[in-house]
């Protein structure tokens, strides 16, 4: 049975869904839930996620999928949002920020991020996070040269500890 | 009686006999707060406590959070005094707090800036107080439900505690502690042994919400019916909007309206909107950039059509080879007798870049103009400036302004500047009631900022036969910083690139600095460590030159010029204590290892420099390797007082660190033909991780001294120093940022 189409429950108030995603046309799935986009199919996913669902842990950073703000999860795969049509993802499982940790509180990237005290402004850290999610999907003990093929940018420098991060996390993962 | 019932319900900030700023206040109920995540049984002691029966206490963070970590260190301010249980603390982000006293409008906040680095210094004392105001009510709540004195008792981690052991929580005890009157003195502070937060390493207090997504950014600001709007700018310095023709844009599903509005008159202060441009109004941000693509317009260029960063550099040149057009910054003997009478006479002439901030999260901002009230929602760093900004354009009086306050993605002085405010204020103003939320892109931001100036550093020094520094000349020829800013119009025009009290000032006898102003039409503004970072990197580098040519060690000749341990005065003060700068410079040379020999290629390189009450030095060690520069370890020491969050000034000076390498390594804004040159991260290419050292080795110096703030000390030593160090490796000097670019054309 097909999910219905829900409201995206956040834990801060923001105001509701736009109506439009809640009508029946292109349908999308994101972080497990059913979602219809009827406006123009181009429009990136970014837009979607941010001025539609409201999903606003996925960044504006540049808008040519240079600096990794928007980074979010398709198939499990890191991808730009912002260079990702929303007709592409028809039959393909987006995760963003928000959908990372599935049922519990917190991914073990998540929590790695807050014991190494990694946010400066915090700006780029969710696509970070999601960066590194998809690295330790396919590469589950990374070295500092893979770590370190990471594209995403972080203006505040808080490169060294993204990487203490990562490792710490990877660790975590690898005992459980 | 208007006196009284505002002295009554609001804080006050009234200057002390002292000098100092004392912080007090009246009962504030629960609609002084409106944005404390309050419970209904929460009460308010002051403007920034409050305390639920739980014994849970919310702590009000005032300043601007960009970065720089005073959303969680301010509050530990607070905490301490307060004596509370840190685990048990809940930070809230307080509004801007306007208010109108007899004495003209204030804050009820206090400072809520964020600017040279002044947020821990401002804050050191007044929110200590304010934590022990609030602890010394709870005390005598205490004292007199157990009819005691309040003298007799004692706090521990929110509770109070009576000589016979007896104990009540601060919840219980909150209610009956704000019916009472402040204390007539202002209780003693905790001795720094006391002390159980501050000088703890603690981490950022919004980290649980920024890596679920759920921490709120100004761009993440929606409102119910709010419009998106973003603006096509003028690429020509000064230009405006010829001829436009939006007809296809008005075609685009979802676009509402377009209108055009002016740039800044040219010669008058830039304190509306930077440029002229059209303006997209749409239902959503999509449509928003795809109806601006569709825009067909002229544009009219401005004055500054010839201008372009080589004409500036030969303009530069010309000014300090021809000595034309000098403004005097400070002299101290007589720099040309001196000079020509030396053993040994040395030059060097430095080149700095224009640079952009590149916020992370680009300027932008949320307005709502409804009747004769605003609101605003952004990322700022100025909360008081946006609101004169958007009462100066819709004559709405300031204190029906309300202004919400986010986290900042970046600031690095960017937002200093209030053109994005403007922007949307004048939008806002056509949108009949509805919110609009302004969107920059990221070649807006590039393309349309107020860079740091460019410039050019001509350095001379004479040592006499014992190789002592005795005269010094440092003239900077560069764009002024100072150039429309209504805020500087009584200042002089060398404020921002060159500061006259700066080492090696009152060192060497005879001391010449000038400044040679060049014209241009760029915008420009504050950039992270403005002052500092612009010249640094020339006298740093040219002590190093001068260490190399007359074969001294380059530390050592530092520490002498540096001489006793003393405080020499500095912007009218004695505030420059020698003996500190040179301990972070012998602490960064031990680390690295300065003594010891390199002979695999490898070099090193060394930097200090004083910035806004705080001492910093660098030292790295690099090598060459093809086209590639290699840096094996990067040394960071660092001064800053007393260590209030020792976690959160590491982050500073790792941040500081890399932010200064990618920079010096790569950035530059160009101009040509009246046009800036560079559109996005491409080709404006902040470093990656892959290029950025593997870690930073921060050592912070144990202090007594009073904090200083840290978000800017950890920057201007960086650039002198690699420079230094690529010297060191290669023999090669680079004297012109950025050093990459520069650096393969010399090898």
């Amino acid at each position: 049975m097909p999910d219905k189409p829900t409201r995206h429950a956040k834990p801060i108030p923001v105001p509701p869904v736009a109506a439009s995603a809640r009508e029946p046309t292109l349908p999308l799935r994101i972080n497990g839930k059913a979602f219809f986009h009827n406006g123009d199919p181009e429009m990136p996913l970014l837009w979607y996620l941010r001025d539609v669902l409201r999903l606003t842990g996925t960044k504006f950073g540049c808008g040519v999928g240079y600096c990794g703000a928007c980074t979010v999860l398709v198939d499990g795969k890191a991808q730009r949002a912002c260079l990702t049509p929303v007709k592409t993802l028809s039959g393909h499982e987006v995760t963003t920020i928000e959908g990372l940790s599935g049922n519990a509180d917190l991914h073990p990237l998540q929590q790695a991020w807050i014991e190494e005290d990694v946010a400066q402004c915090g700006y780029c850290q969710a696509g970070q996070i999601m960066a590194a999610a998809d690295l330790l999907h396919s590469n589950p003990h990374p070295s500092d040269e893979d770590i370190s093929k990471i594209p995403n940018l972080c203006r505040c420098g808080t490169y060294p500890r993204i990487r203490n991060a990562i490792k710490r996390a990877a660790e975590a993962m690898a005992k459980k | 009686m208007k006196t009284n019932l505002s002295r009554r319900r609001f804080l006050f900030v009234s200057a002390a006999a002292s000098g100092a700023l004392l912080v007090g206040w009246r009962l504030g109920g629960a609609q002084n707060l409106p944005y404390l995540g309050a419970r209904e049984e929460a009460q308010a002691l002051g403007p920034f406590i409050r305390i639920e029966k739980d014994g849970d206490v919310i702590i009000g963070a005032r300043a601007t959070e960009i970065g720089q970590g005073v959303k969680t260190s301010l509050p530990m301010l607070i905490a301490e005094e307060l004596d509370v249980d840190w685990s048990r603390v809940r930070v809230e982000q307080l509004p801007y707090g306007y208010i109108e006293t007899d004495k003209g409008p204030s804050n009820k906040y206090g400072d809520q800036g964020a600017g040279g680095s002044d947020n821990i210094p401002s804050a050191w004392t007044e929110l200590r107080q304010a934590g022990a105001t609030a602890r010394a009510l709870l005390m005598q709540a205490a004292a007199n439900q157990w009819d005691t004195s309040a003298q007799n008792l004692r706090t521990s981690a929110g509770q109070v505690i009576a000589p016979d052991g007896r104990k009540l929580g601060y919840g219980d005890l909150v209610e009956a502690a704000a019916a009472l009157d402040l204390p007539k003195e202002m209780p003693a502070l905790k001795k720094p042994e006391q002390f159980k937060i501050i000088g703890k390493p603690t981490r950022t207090v919004d980290a649980a919400d920024i890596v679920t997504g759920r921490a709120q950014f100004g761009i993440d600001a929606y409102l119910a019916d709010a419009l998106i709007a973003v603006i096509l700018r003028c690429p020509h310095l000064d230009g405006g909007v010829d001829k436009l023709d939006d007809a296809e844009t008005r075609k685009v599903p979802g676009v509402k309206d377009v209108f055009v509005i002016p740039g800044p008159n040219p010669d008058e202060p830039i304190d509306g909107p930077l440029a002229a441009g059209v303006v997209v109004v749409a239902e959503n941000t999509w449509a928003a950039l795809k109806g601006r693509e569709k825009l067909k317009i002229e544009w009219k260029p401005g004055a500054w059509e010839s201008e372009s960063t080589s004409a500036l550099a030969a303009k530069a040149n010309e000014l300090l080879d021809k000595d034309l057009d000098a403004v005097p910054v400070r002299k101290d003997g007589e720099f040309a007798k001196a000079y020509k009478a030396a053993a040994t006479r040395l030059e060097a002439r430095y080149e700095m870049p224009f640079l952009a901030h590149a916020t992370m999260e680009p300027p932008g901002a949320l307005v709502h103009i409804e009747n004769d009230k605003a609101l605003l929602i952004a990322s700022l760093q100025t909360p008081s400036r946006a609101s004169q900004t958007i009462s100066n354009l819709t004559g709405i009086p300031r204190k029906d302004i309300e202004i919400r306050l986010t986290r900042a993605g970046g600031g690095f002085g960017r937002r200093l500047k209030n053109d994005f405010v403007a922007e949307a204020t004048l939008i806002a103003a056509k949108t009949k009631g509805k919110p609009v939320k302004l969107i920059w892109t990221r070649e807006d931001d590039l393309q349309h900022d107020f860079y740091r100036p460019f410039g050019m550093h001509a350095m001379r020094a004479a040592l006499d036969k014992k190789k002592k520094v005795i005269a010094w000349s440092h003239r900077c020829a560069a764009t002024p910083r100072n150039y429309r800013d209504s805020g500087m119009k009584d200042r002089p025009l060398y404020i921002g690139c060159i500061e006259p009290d700066d080492f090696p000032a009152g060192l060497v006898a005879n001391l010449d600095k000038t400044f040679f102003p060049v014209a241009s039409g760029m915008p420009r503004g504050w950039w992270r460590g403005p002052i500092h970072t612009f010249h640094a990197f020339a006298v740093q580098s040219f002590i190093d030159e001068i260490a190399i040519g007359t074969k001294q060690d380059a530390v050592q000749l530092r520490l002498d010029l540096l001489g006793a341990p003393r405080k020499l005065k500095y912007e009218g003060e004695d505030r420059f204590d020698t003996g500190r700068l040179a301990g972070v410079l012998k602490r960064a040379a031990d680390t690295i290892g300065w003594k010891d020999k390199r002979n695999d290629g490898h070099g090193i390189g060394i930097a200090c420099h004083f910035t806004f009450g705080g001492y910093c030095a660098h030292a790295f060690e690099v090598s060459v390797e093809g086209k590639n520069l290699l840096i094996h370890r990067a040394v960071c020491a660092v001064d800053v007082g007393r260590p209030i969050n020792p976690l959160g000034i590491e982050a500073q000076m790792m941040g500081g660190t890399i932010d200064g390498i990618s920079t010096a390594l790569n950035l530059a804004i160009t101009v040509k033909d009246g046009q800036v040159q560079q559109h996005n991260f491409p080709d404006y290419p902040l470093m990656h991780m892959a290029q950025a050292p593997q870690s930073v080795e921060v050592h912070i110096v144990e202090s007594t001294e009073e904090p200083s703030g840290a978000g800017e000390i950890g920057i201007p030593s960086v650039a002198p120093a690699l420079a230094n160090a690529i010297y060191a490796a290669t023999t090669v000097r680079v004297r012109k940022l950025p050093m990459m670019p520069e650096l393969l054309r010399l090898l």
